[in-house]
């Protein structure tokens, strides 16, 4: 028997039971489109949290102030609240760590600000002219603080956008020379950023910039700062560059042993890597749970096609009786469950990457629907078809043509 | 050519071991019309599924044109039917909701025929059993019971068959309609030489056949030459 007059004969067997067909594939299009979608979405998730690591910087290291442990009892008041990195140690860390692009000392707290009555609760954060090209802030109208207004401790801000609209209003334009009051302290508006959107690690359109000197002498009032972020030329010398920062402010610090250094430092590799192994565990979570849905839908798969001999089984029998072979018939019934799943992968194709459209266009997510999840996909349902398409079809195949023609 | 020698067929074993044919001996030459006739429980259901392929004997020898088919494979015998017997069953098992010619052509579809040809070749088996040629495309849900079994017995020639194997052919048909299938069954041995075997418990029915041989309790007991032979649609 030909493999043309095969798929014929399948083709007149499904349609003519088109409403059980269909019922079998959609378990088939439920359980594909579901794992396109959903790993469509975990992809889109890690996507998104990795581009907002990205948008704080590139090959960063941070820098931060800890707890210095030694003899005795230890009082630790939060890891980062401690005060134990200066100016200086920045200067330092500028002067002799090689391959570094920029480093950018913060002093940074949360204050209530004004303007002209209206006021906000925003993260106020004292810089240099450095910030710019360490953090990937890009300046939209006015200017950015420069060394002179750090030098001379000047009261003047940069205001990001967000930050912008809550305290003079959305759409406010030639906010440049207004002033705004921080800790009752007047400053003047000498520029805004650009929005860079995103969320995430604290959003970047709501901030407020200072000269880091005017912070430390009229918000915080001492000499720390709360973190030095720290750029490398690539990422490539990111972990020489930790290494050299970590060495540095040991001996700096008069520091012996590692593990009771006043400071910590946050490499943004580490961060991206911790987060998307969260997201790649969320994105197994969602494939593992569609897939599931896909074995039900096989199972679906198999239970039609052994309802489907055992309803058939004279028609087997004639066939057989007329001079069907085995591998005749146990092909017949292989290549109509494949040819449900196949059916039932492609329209499962489409509508995974319709839900995943969806969730695009609906601006819930970026979502990315790839390649391989197609591919995956569509082996499992093929695979599905022929796993579970097996067995009934070489039960059919091993009927006694005598008895199925008595078949009742 | 049919030769069927001292064959044994014994279902089960040990104690509870059944024996429905206790060495049946008969010889069937080419273009004989035979009813093989006996009550329920005879064995004649057994000799059919023996002279149809379907099965083979526990001993004897059973040579289907000077081939030996009792000591065959499944897929041998399956290659024997599809080659050399012709079908025609009680319940007649068409494929439901399939056109006729669908029906007629399935032979020819695992025998390999090249699909041109196919039509042509039912066509003519159609014609042949004496099926209305308006009736070729509707479905097998939408006939009656005479126009099935006219369809079944096209499905059976179509493959132009050394042997006609018929199993209680009117036993689902009114009188009237049953004498015109075994009306169509003697033409058919008359007029195209084909070698017809009717399994029935009914006398009436084999008395439309040139020889009836009797099986009861699984042995042969008597194979005579009917010398009343009834012309269907003469009483």
């Amino acid at each position: 028997m030909k493999i043309k007059d095969t798929l014929h004969e399948t083709y007149s067997a499904l349609t003519a039971n088109k409403v059980r067909s269909s019922l079998t594939v959609l378990g088939i299009v439920i359980g594909i489109s579901s794992v396109i979608a959903m790993l469509a979405i975990g992809q889109g998730a890690q996507n998104s949290i990795q581009n907002s690591i990205q948008s704080i910087g590139s090959n960063l290291i941070i820098v931060m102030p800890g707890a210095q442990r030694g003899a005795g009892i230890n009082i630790s008041a939060g890891r980062g609240s401690a005060k134990s990195l200066t100016l200086s140690d920045s200067d330092a860390i500028s002067k002799t760590v090689t391959s570094v692009a920029g480093v950018s000392p913060e002093v940074s707290s949360r204050y209530q600000v004004t303007a002209r009555g209206t006021n906000t609760n925003t993260s106020v954060v004292g810089v240099e002219s450095a910030y710019t090209t360490v953090r990937n802030v890009e300046v939209d109208t006015g200017d950015f603080i420069s060394d002179q207004q750090v030098a001379s401790g000047a009261r003047v801000a940069v205001i990001g956008p967000t930050a912008k609209d809550d305290l003079f209003g959305v759409g406010a334009d030639s906010v440049i020379g207004q002033s705004i009051k921080i800790k009752s302290i007047i400053f003047k508006i000498i520029g805004i950023t650009k929005a860079k959107g995103g969320s995430g690690f604290g959003s970047q359109d709501d901030m407020i910039f200072i000269p880091i000197t005017t912070a430390q002498r009229y918000l915080s009032g001492d000499q720390y700062v709360t973190s030095i972020s720290v750029s490398a030329q690539d990422s490539a010398s990111t972990a020489s560059v930790q290494q050299q920062v970590t060495d540095l402010l040991m001996i700096k610090h008069n520091i012996k042993d590692a593990a009771s250094a006043d400071f910590s430092t946050l490499n943004q590799a580490d961060i991206v890597s911790a987060a998307s192994s969260v997201t790649q565990i969320f994105t197994v979570l969602l494939g593992g749970v569609a897939g599931i849905s896909l074995v039900v839908g096989g199972i679906g798969i198999m239970n039609m096609m052994l309802t489907n001999v055992t309803e058939r089984t004279r028609e087997i029998g004639l066939r057989k009786a007329i001079g069907a072979k085995r591998k005749d018939i146990s092909r017949q019934f292989l290549i109509e469950a494949v040819v449900l799943t196949f059916s039932g992968g492609v329209i499962g194709v489409i509508l995974g990457w319709l839900i995943s459209f969806t969730v695009n266009s609906l601006g819930i997510l970026q979502t990315q629907v790839s390649l391989s999840s197609i591919v995956l996909a569509f082996s499992v349902s093929a695979g599905i078809g022929i796993v579970f398409g097996y067995y009934p079809a070489r039960r059919a195949a091993m009927l006694n043509p005598i008895e199925a023609l008595r078949y009742e | 050519m049919i030769e069927v020698k001292n064959i044994s067929k014994t279902y089960g074993q040990g104690e509870s071991a059944y024996q429905a044919l206790k060495g049946v001996t008969f010889t069937i030459k080419d273009g004989e019309f035979v009813a093989i006739m006996g009550p329920s429980g005879s064995g004649k259901s057994t000799m059919m599924h023996i002279l149809g392929a379907l099965d083979t004997p526990s001993s004897g020898s059973y040579h289907l044109d000077g081939k030996d088919v009792s000591k065959l494979s499944e897929d041998q015998l399956a290659d024997i039917r599809r080659e050399k017997i012709g079908f025609i069953f009680q319940s007649f098992n068409l494929l439901p909701r399939t056109t006729v010619m669908r029906n007629v052509m399935i032979p020819l579809i695992y025998a390999d025929v090249p699909e041109g040809e196919r039509e042509k070749i039912a066509t003519q088996a159609l014609l042949a059993a004496g099926f209305d040629t308006s009736h070729f495309y509707h479905l097998s849900n939408q006939l009656s019971g005479g126009q099935i079994q006219r369809v079944a017995i096209s499905r059976a020639l179509v493959n132009n068959p050394t042997l006609i194997l018929a199993d209680e052919p009117t036993g689902n048909l009114d009188t009237k309609t049953g004498e015109i299938v075994l009306g169509t069954f003697q033409r058919l041995n008359k007029e195209q030489g084909r070698t017809i075997i009717l399994i029935t418990h009914e006398p009436d029915v084999a008395e439309h056949a040139d020889r009836i041989i009797f099986i009861k309790d699984g042995e042969v007991v008597e194979d005579r030459k009917n010398h009343k032979k009834r012309i269907a649609g003469h009483h």
